[in-house]
Order: structure tokens, then sequence, then C-alpha cells
């Protein structure tokens, strides 16, 4: 009896998967393939034939149209049933998805979180040591794994960075990336002619990131949102062409080489042993970025950039001071950036102004959107997977930013809140305090 | 003074395919209030499409002059239709979504469609055939200006009049304007919302192929990333005009047009682009609503 039942409900789940948002199968089959027909003459000079003017030759890629046709069959019928369940969802009130409660669970149990705390801080550690253990030799990662965690903790900093700016803030930001090479140029030019070390070009990239960041700031904050995006963009490249042509000073496209990598109290250390002393810095600076946000994020400012996030009128009504906080939001993001661009600097020990693209900017935004904007659990998943990933499939290297650029779309029309969305606090009055309250 | 006259044509030639571009973002703006980063992507498919037919046609024998008229054809087609799909996936789910969330699909959109054909096509540099035929009546002047410039603001200002008159005296240029001003108004007096936006996205998407290809053709040189700066100039172009202004648009894409070849002539080549922004921070910082703009107060 209960296998039928079960049945049943999976036979209404797969036609409700089959038929969402059409009346019948046939129509749906009939939706699907006129889709697929579509999609097929819409990419077919595109995919299918390649043209070489020189040569005077003709590449015909017939098999890509069959990839093309059966792929939007398939898909339409996923992207009917995702709009179709999200269409369920606003009507129903917003439950958890169990991965959000599990979350939860963590959360709010101490020993659990402090345990699964210890765990991690432990495992980031010990990662890139090499040990014995119980008599085998143990090491998790080695030069090039400790590496590639670098760099992914630097996406880190400035996930968290970003994500003041516009997940707490609500601030397009498109030109991140202007600070970022801001901070590693400071530390770049500063070593190369007066020969300042790591510790001291680190803060001076912060306030580096913060004063750039409330020049720019300052004239561009007024506009509205969709403006501030393409202000900041332009800003981006005006950055990145200054440093391109601006030769004298930057050194132009060939960049500036053999920068100082950070110093231990002037002991000499080994390529092998200042990745390690870089990954336990990154550590470091990420565990501090965090705090900083977190703190920031509870904070009376930080609650004043959700409320201009929400309503921007209703904030001012409320007494808050637009500008000043917008200001605030923007130079913080700004000096997280700032300090990145330093430890970039210092782990690549070359910089050239072809790493400040555009692109960079637009990596460091689908890890704050696609990870859960205003969420920093969400951010740090998203750097993890968005540079990790790519890292270890180098196969599919060339399809990265076709996919990041797919997964934003994606994102913003299934799950606007991203991977892990941010949880709103709720304050929560104990029963009895109220009715004692109420008492006296 | 011939240097002068030079750069001024050289200006208009420029400002004419920033005011092709323009025109689309300046009215899917008017209508549905989000900046279509897509739209440079457009412009791009646009010119790839025209690389392709005329290639393919060229190889065929065709005559010269029936294989730009062909390739306009098929790439306003294309890219009409990328136009209209792109608005069905990325923005139609997602209208009366918080202000933030098209504008990330578009920029998510852009990065795709760069990629896509970065990947279906190639990154290097596609050399592009000189469609537009030298006119015999031009030999006199070509120091100052080539047949294809000509052709340029030449179609231009056809597709600019074209334009304006479809939105003054078209029923649907009559709808388009009523949802600009007020689409739920517009909806209960029984305008198709939705066909009106796709029929701006394809308007606006056409024209930016007419762009696509002529640029293409005068420059003589294309790739997958030629929509992204164009699309951002074309940008800075409607908001100098005064977005969701038709005529703005046209106005603002010949200032920047102007601007750049005089700065480029006259001060440094080098930073050709960084004038271009530069123009738009200055702009936005002193008069949001750009020339022939509006200022909008916000209601609640």
């Amino acid at each position: 009896m209960s296998n039928l039942t079960q049945d049943t409900s999976q036979q209404s789940a797969m036609s409700f998967f089959l038929t969402a948002g059409c009346d019948s199968l046939p129509h749906a089959l009939k939706k699907s393939f006129l889709a697929a027909i579509w999609f097929v003459f819409l990419t077919f000079p595109i995919m299918v034939i390649r043209v070489d003017t020189i040569d005077k030759t003709v590449v015909w890629r017939w098999e890509n149209m069959a990839y093309i046709a059966l792929s939007i069959f398939f898909g339409s019928f996923v992207w009917r049933w995702l709009l179709a369940r999200k269409e369920l969802e606003k009507d129903e009130t917003k439950g958890e998805t169990k991965i959000e409660a599990l979350l939860t669970v963590i959360q709010t149990t101490p020993t659990i979180k402090f345990s699964l705390l210890c765990l991690i801080a432990v495992i980031a550690v010990v990662a890139p040591l090499k040990f014995t253990f119980l008599g085998s030799k143990l090491q998790f990662f080695d030069l090039y794994q400790t590496n590639i965690m670098v760099s992914c903790l630097v996406y880190v900093v400035l996930g968290l960075g970003l994500n003041i700016v516009v997940g707490l803030a609500g601030l397009l930001d498109l030109g991140y990336v202007a600070f970022y090479a801001v901070g590693a140029y400071a530390y770049a030019l500063s070593n190369m002619h007066w020969g300042l070390g790591f510790w001291f070009a680190l803060p001076l990239g912060a306030v580096l990131g913060t004063l750039l960041g409330v020049l720019l700031g300052f004239p561009v904050l007024r506009l509205r949102g969709d403006y501030l995006a393409i202000v900041t963009l332009g800003f981006g490249e005006i950055i990145r062409l200054v440093l391109e042509n601006w030769g004298e000073v930057t050194m132009g496209p060939s960049g500036i080489s053999k920068i100082a990598r950070p110093g231990f109290f002037g002991m000499k250390m080994s390529i092998i042993d200042s990745t390690i002393y870089m990954y336990y810095i990154m550590i470091g600076l990420v565990i501090f970025t965090i705090f900083c946000v977190n703190r920031l994020q509870n904070s009376r400012i930080g609650r004043a950039w959700l409320a201009l996030r929400e309503d921007e009128i209703a904030c001012q009504a409320m007494g808050i001071d637009k500008m000043k906080t917008k200001l605030m939001a923007f130079a913080l993001g700004a000096t997280w950036a700032g300090m990145a661009g330093v430890v970039f600097a210092a782990k690549t020990t070359f910089i050239n102004p072809a790493s400040f693209t555009f692109w960079e900017s637009a990596i460091i935004l689908s890890i704050v959107v696609i990870g859960g904007m205003g969420s920093i659990r969400g951010v740090i998943v998203g750097a993890i997977i968005l540079i990790l990933v790519p890292e270890y499939l180098r196969d599919f290297a060339e399809f990265r930013m076709l996919l990041f650029g797919a997964i934003m779309v994606l994102v913003m029309v299934f799950r606007p809140q991203g991977l892990i969305s941010a949880k709103r606090k709720i304050y929560k009055y104990k029963a009895s305090n109220t009715a004692s309250a109420g008492n006296e | 003074m011939e240097y002068f006259l030079e750069l001024l044509l050289g200006g208009l030639t420029r400002g004419s395919i920033y005011a092709l571009i323009a025109l689309g973002y300046t009215m899917v703006y008017g209508i549905i209030e989000l900046i279509n980063f897509a739209h440079g992507e457009i412009y791009m498919i646009g010119a790839f499409t025209g690389l392709i037919v005329a290639g393919l046609l060229t190889m065929l024998g065709f005559p010269g002059a029936s294989i730009l008229a062909i390739a306009l054809v098929c790439a306003v087609i294309w890219a009409a239709a990328y136009g209209y799909t792109i608005e069905k996936v990325a923005y139609k789910p997602l209208r009366g979504a918080p202000r933030l969330s098209p504008l990330i699909s578009a920029i998510g959109m852009s990065i795709f469609l760069q990629n896509y054909v970065m990947l279906s096509q190639t990154s290097d540099f596609l050399p592009f055939p000189e469609l537009i035929p030298e006119f015999g009546f031009m030999k006199g002047y070509n120091s100052i200006m080539s047949s294809s410039e000509l052709v340029i603001v030449g179609a231009t200002i056809l597709s600019c009049i074209g334009l304006t008159l479809f939105i003054k005296f078209t029923k649907l240029g009559k709808a388009m304007r009523a949802t600009a001003q007020n689409r739920k108004m517009a909806m209960l007096v029984g305008i198709n919302v939705d066909m009106v936006i796709s029929a701006t996205f394809v308007i606006g998407s056409s024209l930016a192929a007419v762009g696509g290809v002529l640029i293409a053709s005068h420059v003589g040189q294309i790739n997958y990333f030629i929509g992204f700066i164009a699309g951002i100039k074309a940008f800075t172009a409607a908001v100098l005009g005064g977005i969701g202004s038709i005529p703005g648009a046209m106005l603002g894409a010949l200032v920047l047009g102007m601007t750049e070849a005089f700065a480029t002539g006259y001060v440094s080549s080098d930073y050709e682009d960084v004038f271009a922004f530069c123009l738009l921070v200055l702009i936005l910082i002193f008069r949001p609503a750009g020339i022939m703009g509006k200022e909008k107060t916000q209601k609640v």
C-alpha cells in the first residue's frame, strides 16, 4: 500500500516535471521541440560555420547543431520545471531547504559549531606541512596545491571585501579590481624604489585603497544603482589604461618583476618555505577579514547598510546619513581590495596591467553573487568553488568564463539569494520575559 | 585646417556608430529601466554574422554590392533573434525583482555571449572583407573622408530618421511611448506590454547589427571583445544625451565622437578610451540627467 502511494507520488512528481507550465505532455513536447528549433536557428551561423577569409575555406560543424538541438530540447523541460517551482514557492511560506536547516543546526548548537571550527582550523594549519603520523608520512597540500590555496584565499578576501559593497550595502561596483590594482602597484613600486617591505606595504595598500575609495565614492555615490555600476566600470578601465600607458612610472604593459616576497624577521627562506609562509599569512588575513566583516555586519553601520539596501527613502526618513553610510561601505570594501592587492603582488612577485582587467572584477562579482550576496559563508564557499574547481579541471579551463556567465544568469533567475543565503537576524524574546514585562 | 576637417569628419563617423548602438540602450532603458549590458555583445554578434555570411557569399562568387546587402540583412535578422531570446531568457523572468537582479543577470549574459563567440569562433582578430564599395564621386575627397565613412554616416542618419518617424507615427511606436511612461497603465488600456518590450529589444538589436557590420567593414577586423568597449562608449553616449531619450542618444553620440576624435587628434592617442570614460564620469557627476533628459524625482 505504502509502495503504491509512493509510486503515485513519484508519478505525479514526474508528470509535474514533464508538463510544468504546459497543459499536457504533447503540448510540453511541442514547446520543447519549438525551443530546440529556435535555438538551432539562433546558433546556426556562430556555432556551425567557421569561415577563414584569408585561406578562403569554410568549416561546417554540423555536429554542434545536433548538440544544441538535444541539449535545448531536454534543457527546456528543466527550465520550465524550475520556473514552475519558483512560482509555487512564491505562494507558499518560504521553508528552509535541507542544507539550510542543517546549517542552522550547526550554527545554533555551540558544541557542534566549535568542534567543526576547530576541525577546519586544524586541517587548515597542518595542511601544507610534512609530518609523520602513526608511522606514515602525510602531507595534504604539496607546493602546487598550497599555491592554489593561496590564490583561492586571496579571492576569499576580495570576495568578502566586495561583499560589503554589493552584498551588504547593495551598491553594484564593477570596478573593484581598480583598488586591487592600486594595492598591488603600491607595494610593487614602493618596493622597487624604496625597498619597502611587505609588512609596511600591507597597511599602506589598505590606506591607499581606502583613500581612493573615498575619493571615487564621494562624487559618484549620489548616483542611482545602475549608473554607479557603469561609472565604477569606467573607473576600473581608466586605472588599467593609465597603468598601461604611463610607462615612466608603472613600467607599462611589461609590468614590474622581482617584487620581494614577505620576510620574517630577516630570515632567508626557500621558495617552498615562503609559499607556506604566504599561506599562513593568508589564513591570518582571511580570519581577520571574517572577524571584521562579521563585527561590521552586526554593528550599527552594518544594520544601516542593510536598511539602505532595502529602501533608501525609508532609510533616510529614519535619520540615516545616506552619503556617509554608502561612502563607508565603499571605502571599507576598497580597503580589503588594497590589502589583497599587496598580497597578490608579494605572492606572484610579478605584476602587469593584464592582471587587472574587467574579467577580474567579473570573477570577484560572480563569487559574491553565486555564493550568496551578504552571506559570509556563502562568499567563502563561492570563492572555493569558483577558484578551486577550475584549477583542478584544467581541461575545461576555457569554458570557465562561459560557465560563470551562464551561472550568474541562472542564479539570478532561479535563486537570487545565491548558494548559501544570508540569514536575517531575528531577535527572539523569551516568553517568560515578555510575560513578566507585561506584569510590571 | 584640413587636419581639423579630417578630425571633424572622423568624429562624425565615430559618433554615428555610437549613435546606432546607443539607440538600443536608450530604448530599452526607456521602457524597462534596465541597462542592457549584453547590448554591446549583440553588436559584436551582428558583426560576426555579417563576416560569416559575407565570407560564404564571397566564396560562392556573388557580386560586391549584393554581398553587403545580404550580409546586412542576415546580421539584422540574427542579431534581432539574439536580442529577442536574451530578453526572454535573462530579463523576463526577473520582472518585478529587485533592481540589482536584472543588472547582474545582464552582466552574466554579456560574459556568456563573449565567451560563446570566442569558443565557437576564435579569440584572434579576424580580417573583415571590405564590403562597402568605393564611390567614383568620392575620389577627390579621399584625404578627408572615405566612402565607407560616408555610408556609415548616411546609414545612421537614415536609421535615426526612420526610428523617429516609427516612434512618432506607428501604432507600435505609440504603444512603446505609452509603456515607457507607465507600464501598468499601458497594460490597463490593452497594450500587450510583453510584445512591446520584445519589439524594443528587436529594434535596438537590429540597429546595433547594422552598426556592427558597417564599422567592421570600415575598420577591417573584428574579434569577440569589440562589443565590450563599444557597448560602454555607446552607453556613455546614451547617458550623455539623457538616457531614455532618442534624440538625446543621437546628440550624445555625436558629442562623444567629436570629443574623442579631437582629444586623440590634439592631445594623445594612447588615452583614447580614458577620455570617453572621464567624460562619462564628469557628466554623471554634474548632470546625471544628461543633456536632453528630464530630472526625475524618486517616488516612494
